[in-house]
């Protein structure tokens, strides 16, 4: 720790100034001083620098993805991989039979549906799983395991139980992303700074209040990479539902396993391009927009 | 909230023999008070039969090395914690606290830091914007209003804490170690901005640091702790006036013995 404190040549100095004049305007003078010389300087960069820094780097991989695919496709190895083009051909052939839009637009709209359901439950009980003691000890270890559980193993259980139908769709995707979303919730609660919450204590703001005005806003980059991972989880076990179970309405799952049965590698390769492109872009779309706005809010992103 | 400040602090400028608020008016009161971590064996006693009184107006310091015990006392004044025996009294209700690190919400903009406050403390929501532009421009810092906290140096920082904890409308102002971790210019600055405000709010101030020249710089009175358990091993009023500075003659000189009590405090250790 460094301090003038040490320095003792006051002897021979000025006397105190004990009468206080000029001490205010020296004060005021040296604050707004430092305030200028430490506060720190901000230039925003271009808009087009910032769309090709956050554009680039994703793009270029898609063209290294595409070249090195093609490439391979070229060579004949494996003998059963087709082109790109090939693959393109297919959607096309999709679309143009009227089933690929549908199919995606089934497939979103049950992932919206379980996930603003997942959402709603998740969130509260991530939050009561660190405030309720019960609910940390018993359920919280519960959530815990069966968020280790593969979708796959408990597609048979809810067509078992409920038929082919969407309730056991959902079932699955609910299964993905409840208990996801609230571990998640409950250690980013877990790992807020004590201080910040000692601080809320001593103004005052405990209980439902605390917990509104100071737990929530304090946790909500905690709040959306839960949401984000939720997502994530909650579309792999959407589509491992659709996979295996056969609803009325076809999804991008379906698509995938009527490739699988016609042996189609290219209409397989085509669904699993469509999978990785929805997850892809409903990521950067919404949530990663959504986390850097709130984490540049409070210093901790570059812009 | 207020039960009444009425006396002003008649020891703020002048020299005064005997420490003050001896009667019950104290603006904050121990008796007895000890406090006991852990049970068992692993029991620890860190607190042991504190008896202090600070008077309304009153600028205390509290000084000690590590283990004495200093912020588990603010915080059993902030009534964070309760005492094991004894009893702790602040009046005038709920002090503010105020701590090393600014504590401030990195969610809020500076002044939505300071509303906040001053909503918890119920003031009703069409005078929270003013209150906390007074505030501001209190610490010094009007226009800062709409600025991050990331935004803002450590200095301001601090500032801000400190017009947070004043918007929270307490008579009493704790503070744990609010300038340790500024650098020496800034120190010396915040001493003056909190020693004027101090003055001009009439405030409470129990101020804990292991700083012997901030304490003689600040404080009207010296309360040196011994560590493990943490006693009161000894007072010293600082009858230097005010406005003060660092360098003072007169400060360095107290600060110097009370320097070679603390290495007393410090050396009974090694022995024992």
């Amino acid at each position: 720790m460094p301090g003038p404190e040490i320095e003792t040549g006051t002897r021979g100095g000025a006397p105190a100034r004990s009468d206080g004049s000029g001490t205010t305007d020296d004060s005021r003078e040296m604050a707004s001083g430092l305030d200028a010389l430490e506060a720190g300087v901000e230039a925003p960069r271009p808009l087009h620098r910032r769309l090709l820094h956050r554009a680039g780097p994703p793009l270029l991989a898609i063209v290294v993805v595409l070249v090195v695919w093609q490439l391979l496709a070229t060579l004949g190895r494996p003998a059963t991989l087709p082109s790109p083009g090939e693959v393109w051909g297919e959607l096309a052939g999709a679309h143009r039979e009227g089933d690929l839009l549908p199919a995606i637009g089934h497939s979103l709209l049950r992932c919206v549906i379980g996930f603003g359901a997942a959402a709603a439950i998740g969130l509260p009980l991530g939050l009561l799983l660190t405030r309720v003691a019960v609910m940390r000890t018993v359920l919280r270890p519960i959530l815990t395991a069966v968020q280790s559980l593969p979708a796959a193993a408990l597609v048979p259980v809810a067509v078992l139980a409920l038929g082919n139908s969407e309730g056991a769709v959902y079932t699955v995707v609910l299964l993905g992303a409840v208990p996801s979303i609230a571990v998640t919730v409950a250690s980013a609660v877990d790992q807020l700074p004590p201080l910040l919450l000692r601080a809320g204590r001593s103004m005052g703001a405990t209980g439902v209040r605390g917990a509104a005005l100071i737990t929530v806003p304090a946790a909500l980059p905690g709040f959306i990479a839960a949401l984000r991972q939720g997502w994530t989880f909650g579309w792999r076990a959407l589509m491992t539902a659709e996979l295996i179970t056969a609803t009325p309405l076809p999804g991008l799952g379906e698509m995938l396993a009527e490739g699988n049965r016609a042996g189609s590698m290219s209409l397989v390769l085509a669904s699993v391009s469509l999978i990785l492109v929805v997850g892809v872009v409903v990521e950067s779309a919404v949530f990663r927009p959504l986390e850097r706005r709130v984490l540049t809010g409070r210093g901790l992103a570059g812009g | 909230m207020s039960t009444g400040l009425v006396a002003p602090t008649t020891a703020s400028s002048t020299a005064q023999g005997a420490a003050p608020g001896t009667e019950p008016s104290g603006a904050v009161r121990l008796n007895g008070v000890s406090k006991v971590f852990g049970t068992g064996e692993r029991a620890q006693l860190v607190l042991d039969s504190i008896d202090m009184d600070v008077a309304p107006g009153e600028f205390v310091c509290l000084l000690g090395a590590s283990g004495c015990g200093k912020s588990t006392l603010l915080n059993l004044v902030a009534g964070l914690d309760r005492p094991t025996a004894g009893a702790v009294a602040v009046p005038s209700g709920r002090p503010a606290l105020m701590f090393q690190d600014h504590a401030l919400f990195p969610w809020l903009s500076a002044g939505r830091n300071i509303e906040l406050a001053l909503r918890l403390a119920g003031v009703p929501r069409e005078e929270r914007r003013d209150r906390a532009e007074e505030l501001l421009e209190l610490v010094r810092l009007p226009g800062a209003h709409r600025k991050r906290v990331h935004q803002l140096s450590g200095g301001m920082r601090q500032r801000v804490a400190l017009a947070r904890s004043l918007a929270q409308g307490s008579e009493v102002l704790l503070m744990d170690e609010p300038f340790a971790a500024l650098d020496a210019i800034t120190r010396d600055l915040l001493h003056e901005e909190l020693s004027r405000v101090w003055r001009e709010r009439r405030l409470t101030v129990l101020f804990v640091t292991h700083n012997v020249r901030e304490a003689v710089r600040l404080g009207q009175r010296v309360v040196l702790l011994s560590s493990r358990p943490g006693r009161i091993a000894r007072e010293w009023d600082v009858n230097l006036p005010f406005p003060r500075r660092i360098e003072d003659t007169g400060v360095s000189t107290l600060a110097t013995e009370i320097t070679g009590h603390l290495h007393e405090e410090i050396v009974r250790h090694a022995r024992t």
